[in-house]
């Protein structure tokens, strides 16, 4: 007798019409013992419906101190790293500033005879290098002496 | 607002949080990352917090925006393995309770629902919500929403015939 209303209230149901207080009804006529057999096969959908409510969110709540941790974290960090490059930029740009003073004169006097030493030490050398080589000539002699045209 | 009245003020409502996540992500673990990433957006509002007229409502629809962005960016990025992809089944061979069994059953269906879907049976008749709520929450009308509603219902009672009479017809 109660599955007559209960079909009725089935069908509106799945039609979408049904107040939260008519799903109730349902929940609890499907949760009961007493279900009419030919609706056996809808127990399941409802029993589904309750125990789904049923779950719960185990996790900690999460506050917000963990990211200001790792935000400080992050600025210090970075910082270090900053200071790092600092540093080494620092000392590589004095390095490279030493190398430089030794290649400049003030004095142009002193230029002139240190540019001039330099040529000399250069022009010395060649001369070395051309002295090693003045006895080639002896080949040509020795060649016309042999092969008499 | 101190961390005491905002626990005070999130308690009612974090399980439904946690339960539509699930109910989008289908994971677990995803929904708790989730519900734990909307509190800490919560939490930092925390000043204007008491301007809304409803928290609850608020956080509903941010749980559902997040979870949506969260498996279309999974879908971007083409990773589909979901944790409940390994699980074990065996329980349910040996368990052989054959309620249990059709509960899965149920929630099984109700994952291969779209999201729209499965985000409004979540809310109605799981989380028991009036339909001017679902229509807040969702961002649709409420005609729409019903009509959404009556598809989903009638899908699932499809399956369930079938998966009821499977062997039988």
């Amino acid at each position: 007798m109660e599955y007559n209303k209960m079909e009725a209230l089935l069908e509106k149901y799945f039609e979408g019409e049904t107040s939260i207080a008519e799903e109730n009804e349902l929940k609890n006529y499907f949760s009961s013992l007493n279900v009419a057999p030919h609706l056996e096969q809808y127990k399941p959908l409802f029993g589904f419906f309750a125990d789904a409510q049923k779950e719960k969110f185990e996790k900690d709540v999460p506050f917000i101190q963990k990211k200001q941790k790792a935000a400080w974290l992050s600025i210090a960090a970075s910082i270090v790293v900053l200071i790092g490059i600092g540093t080494y930029a620092f000392f590589d740009m004095n390095k490279e500033n030493e190398n430089k003073k030794l290649g400049t004169y003030d004095d142009p006097k002193e230029a002139l005879q240190a540019t001039q030493k330099a040529l000399a030490l250069l022009s010395n050398n060649v001369n070395i290098g051309v002295e090693g080589v003045q006895y080639i000539y002896v080949y040509e002699v020795t060649k016309e002496k042999v092969f008499v045209q | 607002m101190n961390q005491k009245e905002f626990v005070l003020l999130i308690n009612p409502f974090k399980d439904k949080l946690f339960r539509l996540a699930k109910r989008l992500l289908v994971s677990t673990e995803e929904a708790e990352d989730a519900t734990q990433e909307i509190l800490v957006k919560l939490w930092s509002k925390n000043e204007n917090l008491e301007t809304y007229n409803s928290v609850e409502a608020m956080a509903m629809t941010m749980t559902k925006n997040y979870c949506l962005d969260q498996l279309k960016s999974k879908r971007a990025s083409n990773l589909k393995i979901v944790d409940n992809n390994f699980t074990d089944k065996e329980p349910s061979l040996y368990k052989q309770v054959e309620d249990t069994d059709s509960l899965n059953w149920v929630e099984k269906i109700i994952n291969q629902l779209p999201e729209q879907q499965r985000l409004i049976i979540q809310l109605r008749d799981i989380e028991q919500c009036e339909f001017s709520e679902i229509a807040k929450i969702t961002e649709m009308n409420e005609t729409a929403v019903r009509v959404a509603l009556s598809r989903a219902r009638k899908t699932i009672r499809e399956y369930m015939l079938k998966t009821h009479s499977y062997g039988i017809q």
